[in-house]
């Protein structure tokens, strides 16, 4: 007995007191953080398989660029060095995923700085930016180097070679070659006889379903890891499965975009499997910091998100809107927030 | 299933569900304070020196919210000064040495319902000074007087006990459900409600079922609810058993409801039909920190250190003892703050359990929000609570916050919504009342 009340004192001088609740969720920003990097995972893979060995290169680059400026930037701003949370390799494999497999290191590089020292740590850091940094930084990145920007090898697959990998051909998008078609077509001085059947055929070739099955599994141009809606839907899966993103982004973005190609007579299927929509619907316009808080928030969120994709892509100067439309609305978050905070229990 | 929109699934830890009920040893001493819940403190009518007996009055209650309190042992008593509650406040306590007699004040006498009207009911329920054993301890007098524009229908018998770890509830259910229906019906003539329902979490089957098998009125029904936290919260409770949504600001009678926990039914029909008063509860004695875990009998007022040693005593690295459950409960400082009539639980949780504290940004992942069970904004309420910025937190209604903590439980940042929200939620509340005069 003796024993035991020894034991209580000694304890009682160490009791903690705080207030409630004493048990938490294990979930922490870091862990979060690193669920959204195993699910981006399969779609690193694909692009490595699709586009070469370079892809590593094009990754690590923006991931190393992005801690270190993360790092650098929190010093010298004098704020809690916050690396270990894991959000600037988020930021960094999500650039790397929406950048041409062959832009030069340099420009992925000033990519991941941009993306973080700018768009990310001048506003605040983690929390506090308004538009997302990768998007943002890729924005900028088009701007200022159009051409290396635009620049897409075609896919060819398992060619892991250890040299630079840029030796495979350059080719279009399959947006970027529905674009042309529907200009070409719709412009009437244009009459050769040939190019015209060709940009028909063209169209007409989206029903293809060996074509679905090829944009499905990432045989096509496009980013570095945007291509492969299969990993890249694997992932949304698993982030879906443990909660990290809420349904209603995705399902109300890509559901737009459906919809309303549909509506406006273009081939659904072929929209929503090509450009970087699955990547933005799932990773990108699902950022927390970026979008909106409230359950209706995110619905509406998400089919604005869709309906300027279409917007974009179908009357818009670019062949590809995912970047622009979720940076758009980006802007209108706060907005968004204001108007949809939830009515509370008992009014 | 019925149940509400939000809340959390904490891990259950209902590791003390098949321990039966055994009475706690007798205490020594007792520290009986005199203001155990809001309201106001009871008046002494006894000083030091005088010999009580077990359930003599000690103290009465003057003001309207309050309640009575009664010796919990038979003895001296040896002086009435300033002690520590378990609920942080420090108030007067009455000190009594036991003589370890325990001897009765008064008679047990037995006597059936249909005797009582409404309101020797009430008086009855105020002179046993008891009060709502599920935490808050508001006094159950003041619950069952409503005002007659209100019209009291239902009553509902809060079974569902959605805090970890605490069990006492459930053992109630398992061993006295027979009495937990008979303060049911005492509850419901007191008010006047025609229906009774008992409210049970998906998680306890075993008591849902041994309740019903013992139910005789056709009126009262067992509901049983889908297990999630903050399941037991009244209005929570309200909405999922009736779909009726208490207004912002009201109480319970304004849906026409009364809810009552199981504990609190079981005393209630004790102080009507047998003349005792509320001297002593069940109390769930658990955690990682603990020998033993145990659902015991205590009488009120007797210290935690004494039940824990009852319990084999803490171990080594014992980091938070908390008054309660998991999620609502009160850490405590000392060993020495003594059982109250809120108290559902003591637990002890060690160092291993500790949950990640560093304090992250709101990464505004909008968690909190969905699971927050009076649809609040915890991240703006918390943000503008940290900054001060007061008039702008004001806007998203903190004062409807119930402090259950779900939102502090999800939030991966780690941020202490909780604390940051009961501050501007009291500043709202001040602001309110001003209004008000
Ligand atoms: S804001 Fe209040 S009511 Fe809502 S989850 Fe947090 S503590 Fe509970
Ligand atoms: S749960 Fe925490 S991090 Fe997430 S929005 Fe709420 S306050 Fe912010």
């Amino acid at each position: 007995m003796e024993v035991k009340n020894n034991n209580s004192e000694a304890i009682e001088h160490k009791l903690d007191v705080s207030v409630s609740p004493h048990i938490k969720d294990k979930a922490t920003v870091q862990k979060v953080m690193l669920d959204v990097i195993i699910a981006l995972i399969p779609a690193g893979f694909s692009g490595i398989y699709f586009f070469g060995i370079r892809s590593i290169y094009v990754i690590l680059t923006c991931v190393i660029m992005s801690v270190i400026s993360e790092w650098i930037m929190q010093i010298i701003m004098g704020v809690e060095v916050t690396v270990d949370d894991l959000s600037a390799v988020v930021t960094g494999i999500l650039l790397a995923y929406c950048l041409p497999p062959s832009v030069p290191l340099w420009v992925a590089g000033i990519g991941a700085v941009t993306a973080i020292a700018l768009v990310k740590n001048l506003f605040g850091g983690l929390g506090y930016n308004i538009f997302n940094p990768a998007l943002a930084a890729r924005a900028i990145l088009v701007a200022s180097w159009p051409v290396a920007m635009t620049l897409y090898i075609a896919p060819k697959m398992g060619s892991i070679s250890l040299l630079d990998g840029i030796d495979g051909i350059t080719s279009a998008t399959p947006l970027t070659l529905i674009k042309e078609s529907y200009n070409y077509l719709a412009d009437t001085t244009n009459l050769d006889p040939e190019k015209i059947v060709q940009m028909k055929r063209n169209i007409l070739d989206l029903g293809n379903k060996d074509l679905w099955l090829n944009l499905f599994t990432g045989v096509k141009g496009g980013s570095l890891g945007e291509t492969s809606n299969l990993a890249l839907l694997s992932g949304g899966c698993y982030l879906l499965i443990k909660k990290i993103i809420d349904w209603r982004v995705p399902v109300t973005f890509i559901g737009t975009v459906l919809i309303f190609s549909l509506v406006l007579g273009r081939n659904p299927v072929f929209n929503i499997l090509s450009g970087g929509l699955f990547l933005g619907a799932f990773f990108m316009a699902t950022d927390y910091v970026t979008s909106p808080v409230t359950p209706v928030g995110r619905l509406i969120f998400g089919v604005c998100c869709g309906l300027f994709v279409v917007l974009i892509r179908f009357y818009g100067g670019y062949p590809e809107g995912v970047c622009y439309s979720i940076l758009i609305m980006n802007m209108l978050v706060p907005a968004i927030d204001k108007f949809t905070i939830p009515k509370t229990f008992g009014y | 299933m019925q149940t509400f929109r939000g809340g959390v699934h904490p891990p259950q830890s209902k590791y003390t569900k098949d321990k039966p009920v055994e009475k706690a040893r007798l205490p020594k001493k007792v520290v009986i304070p005199l203001h155990q819940h809001a309201g106001c403190q009871a008046e002494p009518v006894v000083s030091a020196g005088d010999m009580v007996k077990t359930g003599q009055k000690i103290g009465e209650s003057k003001a309207f919210i309050s309640a009575n309190v009664h010796s919990s042992i038979t003895g001296r008593i040896e002086s009435i000064k300033k002690g520590v509650s378990p609920i942080m406040r420090d108030g007067w306590c009455v000190n009594i040495e036991g003589d370890g007699t325990d001897e009765w004040f008064g008679s047990k006498e037995t006597a059936d319902v249909g005797k009582f009207s409404p309101e020797e009911i009430r008086q009855k329920i105020k002179d046993a000074g008891i009060v709502g054993l599920g935490g808050a301890g508001f006094p159950t007098h003041v619950k069952l007087c409503p005002p007659c524009d209100k019209k009291i229908d239902t009553v509902i018998i809060n079974g569902s006990e959605c805090e970890p770890y605490l069990t006492c509830d459930y053992r109630l259910m398992i061993e006295k459900s027979n009495e937990i229906l008979e303060g049911l019906e005492i509850i419901k003539k007191a008010v006047g409600a025609e229906y009774g329902y008992i409210a049970v979490e998906d998680n306890k089957p075993d008591a849902a079922e041994k309740i019903k098998s013992v139910l005789k009125n056709k009126n009262d029904k067992v509901i049983v609810l889908k297990t999630k936290y903050p399941q037991g919260a009244e209005k929570q409770l309200i909405k999922a058993v009736l779909n009726r949504e208490v207004p912002s600001c009201k109480l319970p009678l304004d849906a026409g409801v009364v809810v009552d926990n199981a504990g609190t039914a079981v005393a209630v029909r004790n102080a009507v039909l047998e003349n005792i008063p509320l001297i002593e509860r069940v109390i769930t004695v658990c955690g990682s920190g603990i020998s033993t875990g145990k659902n015991l009998l205590v009488r009120i007022g007797t210290s935690f250190r004494d039940v824990l040693e009852e319990c084999g005593g803490l171990k080594k690295d014992v980091w938070k003892v908390i008054m309660g459950g998991p999620m609502m409960g009160l850490s405590q400082f000392s060993l020495d703050i003594p059982v109250i009539k809120g108290t559902s639980g003591i637990l002890a949780m060690t160092l291993d359990e500790r949950p990640v504290l560093q304090e992250r940004n709101c990464i505004r992942c909008g968690r909190c929000i969905g699971v927050c069970p009076m649809s609040l904004m915890p991240n703006m309420l918390g943000l503008y609570s940290s900054r001060f910025m007061l008039e702008d937190g004001f806007k998203y209604n903190p004062q409807d916050c119930i402090e259950c903590g779900s939102c502090a439980y999800v939030c991966p940042a780690k941020i202490p919504l909780v604390q940051l929200i009961r501050f501007i939620k009291g500043k709202k509340l001040e602001q309110m009342r001003k209004c008000k005069i």
